[in-house]
This record gives C-alpha cells, sequence and structure tokens, in this order.
C-alpha cells in the first residue's frame, strides 16, 4: 500500500503543476501586475512611479513566465511564476499582496472552519441516514411518499433562504442563540448551533434521498432476505446489515470531503460572521491578491487529491474484496 | 438579571430534567448528558442571544461592527475610512478638528499652538506674511509639542535592568514561541519628543513602506525625492540617522518642516494620521527577521500616544481598542456652535477624555444580521442599508425624514448629514464628440445636464439620501452657497425659493443647436451615440443602467453602456478611451482647493496623470485656481470660487451629480453625538449610559420557548402513527 500512496503522489505532483500554471495564467490574463498595484495601492493619488515602486518591492517587476533578458536558468527562476509558485510545493505560502503571512493566516482561519464544517458533517450524517432508514423501513406507505415529498421540498429551497430564514425566526423571534458572531473556547457553542442547524436542515432533503436509494438498492438483495428469513427483525436487519454493506458508498462520498472541511463556506461564514478560510478566498479574488488566490487554490488542489486517496484506502478498511495495487 | 435568566429558562430546565431522566432509565451514556450540560450551562451564563461575554458588564464598552477588514494600520500607509476608525483613536497627530465648533477648524493636539508659519525666499532669507506669492520660495512650518505625553504600553518600548531594549535582539527560540504581540510580556513606554514626528516623516518617504501620499509629498517636501532615493532597499530604521532636508528636529519639543513654494493647505495635512509620530523603536523591534511569518508587524499592531490601544486584533471576527492607561488627557470641548448647548453636547464640557473604556468593533459583513444586532441593542450605532431603510425612515408630508414609530419606540435616534463628497458624471474632454471647447459639444453637454434628472435618481437609488449638485463644491465647503448665486443657471431656472429643473424642452432646443435635432446624428442620420463607460458589471447594477439609458432616450441618443471590470475601466480613463463616465470625490480636507483641483489642466489624468479625470483645460479656470489656492479665506478668494464655479457650468465638463447623504441610528443611550466629516478620533468624545443599555436589552430579548415546545409535542405526535404502522407491519403474517 505504501507504494501505491507513494505512486498517487508522484501522479499528483504534475497535476499540481497544472493546476498552478492554470491558475497564474488566467489571474494574469484578467489582472496585470499594474493592475495589482492600483487595487493596492487604493484610488488617491496615485502616480505610475508608485504603481512601478510596489510592483518593484513585490516583485512583480520580474517577467511573468520567461525573462529573456536573464542569463542561463534566470530565463527561468527571475520570472513572476518561478519566485511565486514554487514554494508552494514546499508549502510556503508567502506574504500576501497586502503584506500578511498566508500560512500564518490559514493556520488560524481553518479552525473556525472546521468548527462549523465538522460537527454539521457528522450531526447531518446521522439525521440523513437515520431519516433515509426510516423511510426504508416505512416503504411503500404515506409515509415514505410523504417523506420523499418533503424531501424534494427541502431540496429545492435555496441555503441562502435557510440561512435568512433560520436567522430570523431561531436568532431574531425566538432569541435563543445569537444572530451571528464567533468566540474561542467553549463560548464558541452558542454561536455554533444555528448555523449547524441550518447546514443539517438544508442538506436533508437531498441526503436523505440519496441514502435511501443506496438503502433500497440493498433491501432488495438476497443476503437481506436471508437475514428475514432467519427470523430477524426489520430494524434489525436494516441496523446490523443493510446499513454495513451501505457504508461503501456513503463512505466514498464522506471521505473525499473530509479534507475540503478545511476550506469552510463561503455563504455559511459570510452570514454567521465566522471567521473561517470560507471568504478568505473570495475577498483575496475581490481585492485581486493573487498571493492568496494562488495559495488557496493550490491548497484546494491538495486536499482534494488526498481526499481522492482517502478514499481509496477507505475501501480497503471497508471491503476486503479491494486490494489497492 | 440572573434571576431573570434563571426565570427565562426554568421550562427548558424542566424539560432538560425530564429528558435526562427519561434517557438515563434509556441507558444513554453519560458523554451526552455531560455534552448537553455543558451547552445548557454555557447558555445560561452568556445569555441566550447575547453574542458578547458578561466580563465586560462593569465597564463603558461601545459595540460596533466594521463590514471590511482594514488592510493597513500602519499611519504612513493607511488611507481608507475602515483604517482610520482604529488608527485614529491610537495615533496622534499634532494638530485636529475641532469636534463642535463649524465651518471646521483645527486645533492643537499634541502640539501647544497652532505651528508659526515663516515664509522663506530662494536664499532662505525670511519674508513678512503678505509676501507675494510668486517670492516665497518655501515655508517653513515650526511645530513644538506638549512635554509629558506617553506611548502606550509596548514591548517595543520595554527595557531590562540594565536599560537596554528588551526585545530588540529576539533570539529565534524568542520568536518561535510567540504567535502575537501579546506573547511579550513585558511592555515599556517613554515620552512623545519631536523627534518621532521627524522619523515618522522620514517613514513617508522609505520606498519599502510604500506610503500612498509618498509621490505627492516629493512635490512639496524639500529633499524628500532625494531623500527616497537615497534609500533604496535599505532597512526602515537607518533613515533614523539619516538627515532630511525639510524634516529637523529643533530641539527635544520643536521641529520643523520646510515644504516648496506656498501650499496653505499643507496644514490639513499635518492633522491627517499619515504625520503622527512613530518612535523609532517600533520599527527595530518589528523588523526583526521571523515576526513578519507570524504577522506580527507594525502594519498590524500600532503604538501611539491617542485615548486608546488596539488590544486585540483579529480583523477576521473582532478588534477591541482600551484605554490607554499613559493618556496624557485631554478634556471634553467648551465651545461650540450656539445649538449645541441646548443639544445636550456641551454637558460633558471640561470633563475629562475619553468617557468609554473600550470599543468593541465585531466584524459583519452582511446586513441582516447587523440590523437585527442593532435592534436587539448589541450595536450601539448602525448606519442604514436600502432593505431596511422603510422600517427604519419615514418621509413626512413636508418632503422631511423622520423615524418611524417602532424606532421612536426604541428610543432610536436617527442623525443625518450630507457628506463632503462629490458624485458626477463626467464628460471625456479629449473625446471628439463629447469633449473640447466648441460650442456645438458645450451644448450638447449642457443639454445632457438637464436631461440626466439626479433629483430622481436620488430618489429611486438611494432612497432620498443625496443632494443634487448645483456645482463642484459640497455643502460645508468654503465657497458653497445656498442661495441664488449657488444655483445652476444652465440647469435649474429659481421660481422663488424652490428649485426647478428645466423642461426636457429646453435641452432639445440645445441639442437641436447643437446640430443633432430630435438626437439625430447629421453624420449617420441615425440616432446619436454616445457610450458610457462603468464598472458596473452586476446584475444588481442594471436597473441603474437602465434609468441612465432613460436618461439620454429623452433627448433620443442611444446610450451604450461599456461595463468593465475596476482595472479596464482605469486603464481606459488614463488612455483617455472613455467617453462618459461617472466618478466621486471625498475630500481630504476642508478646502475648495481640494474639490477644484479635480479640473485644473495640470492635473489631467491623460496628460499629467492626475485627477483630472474628466482633462478639463480652460485656461482661465487654471489662472483662478492658481490664484484661489494659496489664499487665505476672503471675500476675494469667495469671489474667485464663484468665477470658477460659473465657469464650470457654464463648460459643463461634468453633469453635476449628487452630494451623498449619510443617515446614521444610535440608541438613545449613545451620548455626545454630532457629525463630523472631518475628524476621524471623535470616538474619545462620546459616552455610552450603560445601565439604560442593560435594562433595555434585558427587555428586548427575553427568549420565547413555546414555539420549541409545540413543534416539539407535534413530532412527538407525528411519531406515533409511525410507531403504529411498523408495529402493524412487524405483526403482519405471510399470507
Amino acid at each position: 500500500m505504501i507504494h501505491y500512496i507513494i505512486r498517487r503522489f508522484l501522479y499528483a505532483f504534475p497535476l499540481l503543476m497544472g493546476v498552478n500554471i492554470l491558475t497564474f495564467v488566467l489571474f494574469f490574463i484578467i489582472n496585470s501586475p499594474d493592475d495589482m498595484a492600483r487595487m493596492q495601492l487604493g484610488q488617491k493619488h496615485v502616480t505610475e512611479q508608485a504603481v512601478e515602486n510596489w510592483k518593484q518591492q513585490r516583485g512583480y517587476d520580474l517577467p511573468l513566465l520567461w525573462n529573456a533578458d536573464a542569463p542561463q536558468q534566470e530565463k527561468i527562476t527571475q520570472t513572476i511564476f518561478y519566485q511565486k509558485s514554487v514554494g508552494l510545493f514546499l508549502f510556503r505560502f508567502g506574504v500576501s499582496d497586502s503584506g500578511r503571512n498566508i500560512g500564518a493566516d490559514i493556520q488560524e482561519r481553518m479552525w473556525p472552519s472546521l468548527a462549523v464544517a465538522v460537527p454539521t458533517l457528522i450531526v447531518g450524517l446521522l439525521v440523513n441516514i437515520c431519516f433515509a432508514l426510516m423511510m426504508v423501513l416505512f416503504r411503500n406507505s404515506y409515509l415514505e411518499h410523504t417523506g420523499i415529498v418533503l424531501c424534494v421540498i427541502l431540496m429545492s429551497v435555496s441555503s441562502l433562504f435557510y440561512i435568512i430564514g433560520g436567522q430570523f425566526f431561531i436568532a431574531k423571534l425566538l432569541r435563543l442563540v445569537p444572530i451571528s458572531g464567533y468566540d474561542d473556547g467553549i463560548s464558541a457553542i452558542k454561536f455554533l448551533i444555528l448555523p449547524v442547524l441550518i447546514g443539517v436542515f438544508s442538506g436533508i432533503g437531498s441526503g436523505v434521498r440519496w441514502y435511501r436509494t443506496l438503502f433500497l438498492e440493498e433491501v432488495e438483495k438476497d443476503y437481506v432476505r436471508t437475514a428475514r428469513a432467519k427470523g430477524l427483525s426489520e430494524t434489525q436487519t436494516l441496523f446490523r446489515h443493510v446499513l454495513r454493506n451501505a457504508m461503501i458508498p456513503i463512505l466514498t462520498g464522506v471521505v473525499v470531503v473530509l479534507p475540503l472541511l478545511f476550506m469552510g463556506s463561503l455563504i455559511m461564514e459570510s452570514f454567521f460572521s465566522i471567521p473561517g478560510l470560507g471568504s478568505y478566498t473570495i475577498d483575496a479574488i475581490n481585492s485581486q491578491d493573487f498571493a492568496i488566490v494562488r495559495a488557496m487554490v493550490f491548497l484546494g488542489s491538495v486536499l482534494y487529491v488526498i481526499g481522492l486517496l482517502l478514499t481509496d484506502i477507505s475501501y480497503t478498511l471497508v471491503d476486503p474484496r479491494v486490494r489497492l495495487s | 438579571m440572573s434571576s431573570l435568566l434563571s426565570r427565562q429558562l426554568l421550562p427548558l430546565l424542566h424539560l432538560y430534567s425530564r429528558c435526562c431522566m427519561k434517557m438515563l432509565r434509556c441507558n444513554v451514556r453519560l458523554p451526552v448528558l455531560m455534552l448537553l450540560a455543558a451547552f445548557l450551562s454555557a447558555c445560561e451564563v452568556s445569555g441566550l442571544n447575547n453574542p458578547y461575554g458578561d466580563e465586560d458588564e462593569k465597564l463603558s464598552v461601545l459595540y460596533q461592527s466594521f463590514s471590511e477588514r482594514p488592510k493597513h494600520l500602519d499611519p504612513a500607509v493607511a488611507y481608507s475610512s475602515n483604517e482610520y476608525t482604529f488608527i485614529s483613536q491610537v495615533y496622534e497627530p499634532p494638530f485636529q478638528y475641532h469636534y463642535l465648533k463649524r465651518p471646521y477648524q483645527l486645533e492643537p493636539l499634541t502640539a501647544t499652538r497652532m505651528p508659526d508659519i515663516v515664509y522663506l525666499d530662494q536664499d532662505g532669507e525670511k519674508l513678512g506674511a503678505d509676501a507675494n506669492d510668486s517670492a516665497i520660495a518655501f515655508t517653513d512650518y515650526l511645530i513644538e509639542i506638549r512635554p509629558n505625553i506617553q506611548y502606550q504600553p509596548h514591548p517595543a518600548l520595554a527595557k531590562n535592568a540594565q536599560g537596554d531594549y528588551q526585545y530588540h535582539r529576539l533570539t529565534a527560540g524568542q520568536i518561535g514561541s510567540s504567535a502575537t504581540l501579546a506573547d511579550f510580556n513585558a511592555t515599556g513606554s517613554r515620552e512623545l519628543v519631536a523627534e518621532d514626528y521627524v522619523y515618522q516623516i522620514k517613514r513617508l518617504a522609505h520606498p519599502k513602506i510604500q506610503s500612498p501620499i509618498a509621490e505627492m509629498m516629493k512635490n512639496y517636501i524639500v529633499g524628500f525625492d532625494e531623500f527616497a532615493k537615497q534609500l533604496g532597499d535599505k532597512p526602515k530604521v537607518e533613515i533614523k540617522d539619516r538627515p532630511l532636508a525639510g524634516a529637523e528636529v529643533v530641539s527635544r519639543y520643536q521641529y520643523r518642516i520646510r515644504i516648496k513654494g506656498k501650499y496653505p493647505q499643507f496644514i490639513f495635512w499635518l492633522a491627517m494620521p499619515f504625520f503622527s509620530p512613530m518612535p523609532w523603536e517600533a520599527d527595530a523591534f518589528y523588523e526583526q527577521p521571523g515576526l513578519a511569518d507570524k504577522n506580527i508587524t507594525l502594519d498590524w499592531f500600532p503604538i501611539g500616544t491617542g485615548p486608546y490601544w488596539l488590544a486585540e486584533n483579529n480583523p477576521n471576527r473582532r478588534m477591541t481598542l482600551v484605554k490607554n492607561p499613559l493618556f496624557h488627557g485631554e478634556a471634553y470641548p467648551t465651545e461650540g456652535e450656539p445649538e449645541d448647548k441646548q443639544n445636550g453636547l456641551l454637558d460633558d464640557a471640561g470633563k475629562a477624555l475619553p468617557f468609554i473604556d473600550k470599543m468593541v468593533f465585531m466584524l459583519e459583513k452582511e446586513t441582516i444580521p447587523y440590523w437585527s444586532k442593532f435592534l436587539q441593542g448589541y450595536y450601539d450605532a448602525s448606519g442604514i442599508a436600502s432593505d431596511s431603510f422603510d422600517q427604519a425612515i419615514q418621509f413626512t408630508g413636508s418632503g422631511g425624514v423622520a423615524l418611524t414609530d417602532a424606532m421612536r419606540e426604541k428610543g432610536i435616534q436617527l442623525q443625518t448629514s450630507v457628506a463632503i463628497s462629490s458624485f458626477y458624471m463626467g464628460f471625456n474632454m479629449l473625446d471628439a464628440t463629447v469633449g473640447g471647447s466648441s460650442e456645438q459639444a458645450r451644448k450638447l453637454r449642457q443639454a445632457i445636464a438637464i436631461a440626466v434628472d439626479y433629483e430622481e435618481y436620488i430618489s429611486i437609488f438611494r432612497n432620498g439620501r443625496g443632494i443634487a449638485a448645483q456645482g463642484v463644491l459640497p455643502p460645508g465647503i468654503y465657497g458653497f452657497t445656498g442661495d441664488k448665486e449657488g444655483i445652476n443657471p444652465y440647469v435649474y431656472d429659481g421660481l422663488g425659493d424652490t428649485l426647478q429643473r428645466k423642461k426636457i424642452d429646453a435641452a432639445k432646443q440645445l441639442m437641436s443647436e447643437a446640430g443633432y435635432a430630435n438626437g439625430r446624428d447629421p453624420k449617420t442620420g441615425s440616432a446619436l451615440i454616445l457610450y458610457f463607460d462603468t464598472t458596473a458589471v452586476g446584475v444588481d447594477d442594471r436597473p441603474t443602467m437602465n434609468w441612465y439609458r432613460k436618461q439620454f432616450d429623452k433627448l433620443g441618443i442611444n446610450l451604450v453602456i461599456r461595463a468593465t471590470d475596476y482595472n479596464r475601466f482605469q486603464q481606459k480613463m488614463r488612455g483617455g478611451n472613455a467617453q462618459i463616465f461617472v466618478w466621486g470625490w471625498n475630500a481630504d480636507y476642508p478646502d475648495p482647493e481640494n474639490f477644484f483641483f479635480l479640473l485644473y489642466g495640470k492635473n489631467s489624468k491623460v496628460q499629467h496623470g492626475g485627477e483630472n479625470a474628466a482633462n478639463y483645460q480652460n485656461a482661465e479656470f487654471d489662472r483662478l485656481f492658481e490664484q484661489m489656492r494659496n489664499m487665505e479665506n476672503s471675500e476675494q478668494r469667495y469671489r474667485i470660487i464663484q468665477q470658477m464655479q460659473a465657469l464650470v457650468r457654464h463648460d459643463a465638463p461634468w453633469v453635476f451629480g449628487f452630494h451623498p447623504k449619510n443617515f446614521s441610528l444610535f440608541h438613545g443611550w449613545y451620548k455626545n453625538l454630532k457629525p463630523n466629516l472631518m475628524a476621524n478620533n471623535t470616538l474619545k468624545y462620546q459616552r455610552i449610559d450603560t445601565a439604560a443599555r442593560a435594562e433595555k436589552r434585558q427587555v428586548w430579548n427575553k427568549p420565547v420557548f413555546w414555539p420549541l415546545i409545540l413543534g416539539g409535542v407535534f413530532f412527538v405526535l407525528m411519531l406515533i402513527p409511525a410507531i403504529n404502522a411498523y408495529r402493524r407491519r412487524v405483526r403482519e403474517t405471510i399470507q
């Protein structure tokens, strides 16, 4: 398995390089270093000299990809791409264009993102699986039909509505929790209740329907009939046998998103003023901070690759028939 | 409060204990119970919807919000209002704006008096105060600061027993174990000296610091450019011992700034944070390698002498200013405008500042939670977003504005003020169709000025928050006049006391005279096509763009919207490729020069890269501007300003748009409020009645539990048929 993991990481290297080049090219097609300088320097009293000075101080006065005037290997190394992107492979994110250390920012902001995303994922998973199993339990009854209709309705509503509606009803009308904000340690709980609740609720529609499909596929199989035939109750059959065998697709879906939990949720964090990573990238795009954009895109890609790898590994844990080679 | 909370929590606790018993019977595991208990106890301690802890209950705390994190807190770099909100409470330039007096006037802050201004000729010889402008080669500003002013306690100033700076030679271990400035336990202070002001002026010149006013100051401060060139990539602290000809220390408490020629507006710059003092120790401390990697920089952790210091800087969540224990002391003003006394603004006259112990600024990006928290009493002040405007404001029969009954019942106060800003629609005067000084182009511009109905714009898009502009100057700036002389006669007719925009027929007549009868372009025979360059690319901007099209359509002109992103737009403006655009200007200081320079020929954007975005060139206007800018306010200056206004109204390089009107809401417990659009350090004058706030918060934030209980009961009732159905199914026998 070690060989497999090493090979996968080596495969990831050109992939990440490609992502890096693509981000770089896309960013600089839209923004020139001059544009970035003007965005950072503000709107008043910005002269050409000030722009040149900003570029020189930040290393944006070099050519983008190829330095024809430089000797030998410096033709490549004395470029914006090399100077700004190579450090990423060593997880040196560098300094943002506004002067802050990106690595320190990411370390600081990932915890609030995780504080919302992890409980939302766990609670959401439990709730969705429970409801899906209940619907399977009562399949072909009015309860299942009502449940499906409710799920479709829940799926059809925008997540923004749940956020605003939840804030209005629970925080404003009932005044049970703060409407927004965040705090450290145990004090964070009261701020997390509402976003987690809304995160779980907004995911019920699609989640329950997806898991119901998985379970329905399983309940028709021979081993389930055998379990029933040997006298197990329906609940025992569902929870002991069906759930365990349906774990593979569930695991696939869950493990792949685990690393991405670090990246947070833009809308949720914005509405609840949670200082996570969700809004970090968008803020950077708005302020044309290339250093942050490339760091976050790179980090997102790395986490996605790790997610896929973890999924493959988790297959071997839940299904002995799968071997990594 | 705790007893009240206990009463409110009683039903929940009862429910909780019943659940506990049931769960225990059901063998539910201990961790679940502990989690529930922790949640409930957390709620009980801090209140149910109170976003703040109760550790500040005994202090006078101001709660406000910010929507965008400040980029810079270094006074040499910061230039945005959201940055000034913080640094103006920390840093103290030598002068400040009087809080109550109008028109705005400067007064000493750390200075003992207003500066001694000396004019010098080319040979450095003193000239009289009435010297001819052309004879003045240099102007000296001699500033004396007060003794015994101390810096806030700061690690950069901490000294050990031997008298050496404790943290100026940090080891890798010390840096590695520090995550924030607060991890450096020892702090120190020292007296503010004139050298600190000079040091900061030198910092403005350092290329590494990249001050936004560096390029401009090169034109004024003697030797500034040469000093900047000498520095290059040298460390910041090196500027300490390098002389700058235009800024020198005279004595421990005196320093002199020498500028080129005469520039009376320079005094206003001395009231801005750019010219605040900076101890050299700050750069010596923060420039140590490794600290920037931890985001421990001067740009993030200020060091000043002001009434507050930045105790917490987490702009992703919260920024906290706390009273500076070493503040030199200042008294609340004893004079103001005549109505200030009856408005209670002089009740605290002579009392020691600041009144507020702590200021908490919370990040609030969305308007809905922001507004809700304000109504719950968790923010002391609020702006009014367009979606909550109708909830807060109603228009009276006479066209005035007033708070709605719901707001009045809460004791909320409304404060309105016209911003010292101008928004305008500009014509590129280099453009072949709308630009130039020809009669045809001028009449076309005048016709458009009549057709674009900014009163309607203010009503539709700004909820009435603004006043239509009649000229270059906004109210509050010397030279602005609200009487007949202040009317733009090319766009408005004065009917008695009221103003009436000219009928569209007058505009059509001008179009005919310009050779565009019915909006037809004689060259093509079809509708004249004009291009509107804008950054309004979003879906939300469509109504505004449609409105502009409609205004031009009144004249038969086909307006083509060319929407691009901000950078492309700037590029077009720099290259003179835009035709019609909208632009705005916020005053740096309350002087007409700061607005008229937007039309000064030598500031044209295309030729000189300046702020004259319309590229307007008029020799007479430029002559008057050069005469006016160096004058003291006087009858003669006033007359020149009116002449300049008349010229611009006639030439119409701008369609004068509007001056925004700020609407702010404050709770009744927020005292000593007077809009001061020039000063940023006003929080020290303000006061909070904390007892009144606590009482109101209790009344407004009683939790409501019954819908929860009802929901729970409903859920249980829903489960009964499901359980019955399941039981039936289990008991079913196969037929």
